[in-house]
């Protein structure tokens, strides 16, 4: 071997390259780094030797310590539900009425149902079940379905009109289009929501309201009752709100019933119990039935 | 310097081009092999699970006007393997569930929630009502409105050549289904018409006339996608990750 050539101003090993007079510094790779980079090596190996690495054509090496994301998944989940197991089993086994009865159950249904609510219901209830336009408000006291935990227990589980074979209502039924499949003239739906409207004493035309009575009593109180005081009030699971009061789920003004007579209406609320599991669902109800309006 | 022949050094290799060549042809070809070998067995990846079809030509059209407005920009379309995402969207998504999506949805950005379950967990109304003012029903919400596509007719004069489009890269749609196209797409949104065809060729296709409209609009294709998202499997086959193997 040729004698190897220093760089005469720093003393490092040149590599012999030359271009154009300019020569080339072999400085070699710092030592901490080397060795840093050996030891990933080593470890890379290791690694192979134990978790999931090689694919092998159909299948893959699987690894001494058996790791899977999906096995590890559930023990967190089997993990998760023993921790809350005590409390879990008897919000299976009781009753709505029974956990609210139970002070820690109430409390640890609460706090499920809260942030299941917040996840699942709030969407279209609001947080704190305010309600929006065409989504009825669960902190007061008008239900269309019922407002006993029993109902709103059966209400979550089953849906409203949903595609559940128990759902309350049926799938696709809800108010008639009663404009629009020409079942009422113009002439009558005015009639009619006038009529609603001097229920409330808000009519300003008294002669229409007096003739809207006959249409209400023929086309709108098999399902709103009577007395406008809704089907649940009227001993009927089909939904239909009372017209006697401030909440309006569609609005209160003339245009909105109008719209709602001319075009119907049908809310529809998915069933939960394919979604969410039975303790859940409970724990919703509990939490639902304490917004402010449970009955 | 360097005059001095070894073995074989850098020096045989930079003064010699053809085996230069080879040599960088071997070692590109086995970084190539390492990601593409692993795609040939791809059948082997995928679970096999029950239920899971191509999108029906309305769902389809939903699809493309989710890509076309960037919904995937702040929504991911892929529950991951952790206690805290399946206690809040359901199961993990599996790779099954997203094979004749392309391109696939799958995302990590999350401005919005995770949509790969979104499907019947709310109802069409909420969802048209949401899309048409977010704000309307979710207060703190900051996704933009989308009222004006509730009124645009959904153009799909072509949804026949997009099906033959993804028949090309792998999606087994049926001549069938082709054939149909136009019929199943205005099917789906009228829900007094007759959809014996179309839950033929699409089981659990939710048929309603989402947004109330005469025609089709683009509204309707995009709720009549978002409600199909995620419940194609039914999970209560499928109770442990053993089963979901092949």
């Amino acid at each position: 071997m040729a004698q190897k050539e220093k760089d005469a101003l720093s003393g490092v090993e040149t590599t012999g390259h030359e271009w154009d007079g300019l020569r080339e510094l072999n400085n070699p790779l710092p030592k901490w780094w080397l060795y840093i980079f050996y030891v990933c090596i080593a470890w890379s190996l290791v690694y192979y030797v134990l978790y999931p690495a090689w694919p092998l054509g159909k299948t893959y090496t699987k690894g001494l310590l058996g790791y899977s994301q999906r096995e590890e998944l559930v023990a967190k989940l089997d993990e998760g539900k023993k921790a809350q197991e005590k409390y879990l089993t008897a919000i299976a086994a009781k009753s709505v009425d029974d956990i609210q009865k139970d002070k820690d159950l109430l409390a640890f249904a609460m706090a499920g149902g809260r942030s299941y609510f917040n996840e699942n219901c709030a969407a279209c209830h609001g947080a704190g079940g305010q309600g929006a336009k065409g989504f009825p408000t669960l902190a007061d006291d008008v239900w269309l379905w019922g407002g006993s935990t029993a109902d709103i227990y059966k209400t979550i589980q089953h849906g409203i009109r949903s595609d559940d074979p128990d759902t309350r209502g049926t799938a696709g039924s809800g108010m008639t289009a009663f404009g629009r499949d020409g079942i009422l003239k113009p002439e009558q739906i005015n009639q009619v929501a006038e009529y609603v409207l001097s229920l409330n004493k808000r009519s300003t035309d008294a002669a229409a309201a007096e003739k809207g009575k006959a249409v209400y009593d023929e086309n709108c109180a098999a399902c709103h009752g009577d007395k406008a005081q809704g089907s649940l009030a009227a001993g009927m699971d089909v939904g239909a709100p009372p017209l006697v009061q401030a909440n309006w789920l569609y609005g209160a003004d003339k245009a909105t019933i109008v719209q709602t007579v001319t075009n119907g209406r049908a809310g529809m609320m998915p069933a939960w119990s394919k979604r969410l599991d039975d303790a859940t669902i409970k724990s919703l109800a509990v939490y639902v039935h304490n917004l402010g309006g449970g009955k | 310097m360097a005059e001095e022949k070894k073995g074989f050094s850098h020096d045989t290799i930079e003064r010699n081009t053809l085996l230069l060549i080879v040599l960088i042809l071997i070692t590109v070809s086995i970084g190539g092999l390492v990601q593409i070998v692993p795609l040939f067995t791809i059948e082997s990846t995928i679970e096999k699970v029950e239920g899971v079809r191509p999108y029906s030509p309305l769902e389809l059209a939903g699809q493309n006007i989710y890509i076309r407005e960037g919904c995937y920009n702040c929504h991911s379309q892929q529950i991951r393997p952790f206690r805290d995402e399946v206690e809040r969207y359901g199961h993990y998504s599996l790779a099954a569930e997203s094979m004749y999506d392309h391109p696939f949805q799958w995302g990590s950005k999350r401005t919005g929630p995770d949509l790969a379950r979104v499907g019947g967990k709310y109802s069409n109304d909420w969802q048209v009502a949401h899309l048409v003012d977010p704000r309307a029903v979710v207060p703190e919400s900051i996704m933009p409105g989308y009222g004006w596509m509730k009124d645009r007719p959904l153009k799909y004069a072509d949804i026949q050549d997009h099906m033959k489009t993804m028949k090309i890269v792998g999606v087994p749609y049926s001549d069938d289904q082709i054939a149909n196209a136009k019929a199943d797409l205005e099917a789906q949104k009228n829900p007094d018409g007759d959809t014996a065809g179309l839950a033929k060729r699409y089981p659990k296709a939710v048929v309603a006339n989402f947004t109330g409209n005469k025609g089709v609009t683009e509204m309707d294709a995009l709720v009549a996608y978002l409600q199909v998202l995620g419940t194609m499997v039914d999970f209560t086959k499928y109770q442990s990750p053993k089963q979901l193997q092949q």
